[in-house]
């Protein structure tokens, strides 16, 4: 009786979490207002409570799916009895409605750490905190009630069986991309919070940036990967090699890590040096302001992709409010309070804040190119001023000489010291590291393939700039200990994150260099018996097979490929797919990973005489663009944890000071 | 001038240039890298530029696709059914291209008037047209009346 009332459970929990979330807005921002620690104490248990609340929820749908309920309007168009069990599970977010409640889910995850994780902060602080996490949470649960229910019934009319989900999206990588990648967007709405309390509470300092640093780096560590699995996908799934089309919907993910990786060099600059404070809060406002606008951008159905399921207008409309609101309100907050939290520093124009602050300018443009591009065919559009697509020259044309030239300064800043260096001390630490990686630049590309190019040299020497000043301060570094290992062990954690997250984008530079400049792709027609060369390798279709997998019928085409350098040979099984329920075709490449080229293969079309075009191609380093942008979350990751054994010790006399600030600040409003 | 209101000076003027540089870089680069979206009866009245990379839309024309049976290359006509436009393409077209379904092709007009095309993206409608092709053909002033009857029927015709 109960499994038959599931759906309903679910839509009544999501209620119950809205209800709390209301709460949670008023009373302790409210308790704030009038000095009631009663009502500020709401927060907590209503964030715990909403968290509860919108899992059951979740819960539910994810068992409609389980059980193949095609009653409920969102399962029977998403999934299929044929489906396997661990796509019906990731199915719930392969649509609008399931992808919102996981959005909401996250939200209301990460409220709930944020309140349970931040017991050292002050009184005032945490329920401002709460507050605004709460206020979006009552933004995104009435979006799902009014607008996107996944709990809808189609009744009495119940179908026999489900329209399956789309066949792109019933991959590994569906299961773990979007999950990521909203873990990130999501995340940034606790350093949302947190700015918009410091600005209320007219308090930004050393303490604040040490809660707020942890946020950030972790909500920016699940974005690189969200991003870097995106690009994966892509390369795998689509079926024709590319990593990164400059589509508008990747650069809607692109967008609030540029601003974030802006925000956590900010923050780096506040902690230590006391200024830039509101840059870093006005790029924490940017940060999840551009995260809102992806959301909108992918899920409001003005774009045509994969992504935009949603062709209700009212939907799109509902999160352009919600947008609306957000950017208003925080900007508003933000030019009334920022003069009083804005603390001026003086620096040199040769020290790490000055590159840091150029580090900044550069991402904030790239932000702000991109955000141009991308938008400006939509303007276009809405103002009925025609259709017009903007292509990947323009976005390559601004975004490479940009990343340049921030290589440049990448160089300098982590050798380069607060306050004031002379530039003589920064020639003598770089000199022998900038010459290593010209020549080093401009031989590598040689000794690889035996001819040069120039691009794939500027991309070398710039990693190279990325790297060599870094090994160089971790000699100087280690110099003076008993030992080079003793040495070693004392550097921060921080620093090592510091040293990795640079060295990911070393990594993924040197992987767009190579694979952008060295890349080889034939199409041709091929029946079995045919031989292609190629890079090396001599591919000969063998056969072409048919089979039936749990939900499609395949075309296989058998290749032989023979390496004839070391003659070692191996099979590879390219597949042209028909899946049943939806009736649609789908590529399913063949791939022989490897760290330095993968090759693949793609069944392009049946040319009805026995042959097939098929699309070979040889991709040098193009593994390196995915674990450069792991090793970048991964060095994310290290800082936080080192932050947090910092802070453990640290707890106690900033608690005691922040009460002090606290008591002060009641006195004086 | 003091020094130190020179020296802010010069930082502002600075800054303006750079802005300044930066803005008018982003508009050039937008300005020679915008496709614009043309439809057959747009191309068929002259109204789109040759040897210009532009980008065209319609319906993939029934028995029109044409094979090489030695290379890759194809061609076929899309029209959106008051108008045709004929397109050379090379290699291997999208898991989604049909007859009688929606096309976007980017690439060249020529000279002679056929289309050749360096992409092709396949657009699936429940409308059976892509809505910047209804929207071109409405600014052509044809009503849908024109056309809708006649896409419906193909569409349907093509699905059994």
């Amino acid at each position: 009786m109960l499994v038959k009332i599931i759906p309903e459970l679910g839509h009544f929990a999501l209620i119950i979490a809205l209800l709390m979330a209301v709460v949670q807005t008023i009373m302790p921002l409210a308790g704030v207002a009038t000095r009631r620690p009663l009502w500020m104490a709401y927060g907590h248990p209503m964030a715990v409570g909403q968290f509860l609340f919108i899992a059951i929820a979740y819960l539910c749908l994810t068992t409609s799916y389980a059980l193949d309920d095609f009653s409920v309007a969102n399962v029977a168009n998403n999934s299929n009895s044929m489906l396997p069990w661990y796509y019906k599970l990731s199915a719930v977010w392969g649509n609008h409605e399931g992808s919102v409640l996981l959005w909401s889910l996250m939200l209301a995850g990460w409220g709930y750490a944020a309140s349970r994780f931040s017991n050292s902060l002050p009184r005032n602080m945490l329920a401002r905190v709460q507050g605004i996490m709460g206020f979006i949470s009552v933004g995104f649960l009435l979006f799902i009630l009014l607008t996107s229910n996944p709990f809808t019934r189609l009744l009495p009319n119940v179908p026999q069986d489900g329209a399956d989900l789309n066949p792109l999206l019933q991959d590994i990588g569906l299961i773990v991309h979007p999950p990521m990648l909203y873990m990130g967007y999501v995340g940034f709405s606790v350093v949302f919070a947190f700015a918009i309390a410091a600005l209320l509470g007219g308090r930004l300092d050393a303490a604040w940036t040490r809660w707020a640093r942890p946020w950030t780096n972790i909500a920016w560590a699940f974005l690189t990967v969200g991003i870097a699995l995106g690009s994966w996908w892509a390369y795998y799934e689509l079926g024709w090699g590319g990593w990164w089309f400059w589509d508008p919907v990747e650069n809607a993910s692109l967008l609030p890590w540029l601003t974030g990786t802006a925000l956590i060099h900010s923050l780096a600059v506040t902690e230590k040096r006391g200024s830039f404070k509101s840059w870093t809060v006005l790029l924490a406002i940017f940060t999840f302001s551009l995260s809102l606008m992806g959301t909108f951008l992918v899920r409001s159905g003005v774009l045509t992709s994969v992504h935009a399921f949603a062709n209700d207008p009212s939907r799109g409309l509902f999160i352009l409010v919600l947008l609306a609101i957000t950017v208003t309100l925080s900007l508003g907050i933000f030019a009334l309070r920022a003069p009083r939290v804005s603390h001026h520093v003086s620096f040199s124009w040769l020290s790490r804040d000055a590159l840091l602050l150029v580090n900044n300018i550069l991402l904030v443009i790239m932000t702000v190119t991109i955000l141009l591009g991308t938008l400006y065919p939509l303007i276009l559009d809405s103002l009925g001023l025609g259709k017009i697509s903007v292509g990947p020259p323009y976005f390559n044309a601004l975004f490479v000489p940009l990343t340049v030239v921030m290589c440049i300064f990448m160089g300098l800043g982590p050798v380069a010291r607060w306050k004031r260096m002379a530039s003589r001390e920064l020639v003598g630490k770089l000199w022998l590291a900038g010459g290593a990686a010209l020549v080093l630049g401009m031989v590598l590309p040689l000794i690889y393939r035996g001819e040069w190019n120039l691009w794939a040299s500027l991309g070398i020497v710039a990693a190279l700039w990325i790297v060599l000043p870094m090994v160089r301060d971790l000699v100087d570094k280690t110099r003076h200990g008993t030992t080079r290992l003793a040495g070693l062990r004392k550097l921060s954690l921080a620093y090592w994150g510091m040293v990795l997250g640079h060295l990911g984008i070393a990594v993924t530079i040197i992987g767009v260099a190579v694979v952008s400049n060295y890349a080889s792709e034939r199409t041709v027609r091929m029946a079995p018996g045919t031989t292609v060369e190629m890079a090396g390798y001599r591919f000969t279709m063998n056969e072409l097979v048919s089979r039936r997998g749990a939900n499609f019928i395949a075309d296989t085409a058998v290749l032989e490929v023979h390496n004839i350098d070391s003659g070692r040979h191996f099979q590879m099984r390219p597949e042209k797919r028909f899946y049943l329920a939806t009736g649609m075709p789908m590529t399913q490449v063949a791939l022989r990973p490897g760290l330095f080229r993968d090759l693949y293969v793609a069944m392009g079309e049946d040319l009805n005489d026995g042959s097939w075009a098929m699309r070979i191609q040889y991709k040098p380093f193009v593994r390196w663009l995915w674990l450069g942008g792991l090793l970048m979350a991964l060095g994310g990751v290290l800082a936080v944890i080192d932050k947090r054994y910092r802070r453990t010790q640290a707890v106690s006399h900033v608690q005691l000071a922040s009460r002090q600030h606290i008591d002060e600040q009641e006195v004086t409003p | 001038m003091t020094p130190k209101r020179r020296q802010k000076l010069l930082i502002i003027l600075g800054c303006l240039m750079l802005t300044a540089l930066a803005v008018g870089l982003t508009l050039y680069a937008l300005r020679a890298n915008i496709n614009l979206f043309f439809s057959p009866v747009q191309i068929a009245q002259g109204d789109a530029p040759v040897e210009r990379t532009i980008r065209a839309g319609g319906m993939v024309k029934e028995g029109s696709v044409i094979r090489d049976p030695q290379s890759l290359d194809v061609e076929f006509q899309i029209t959106d059914y008051v108008d045709e436009l004929g397109v050379a393409y090379s290699g291997i077209l999208p898991d989604l291209f049909r007859e009688g379904q929606g096309v976007v092709v980017i690439g060249k007009l020529q000279n002679d008037g056929r289309f050749v095309a360096d992409k092709v993206l396949a657009r699936h409608d429940e409308n059976y047209m892509p809505p910047e092709v209804a929207q071109a053909l409405e600014e052509a002033g044809y009503s849908a009346a024109d056309y809708q009857a006649k896409a419906a029927e193909v569409g349907q015709r093509l699905e059994q």
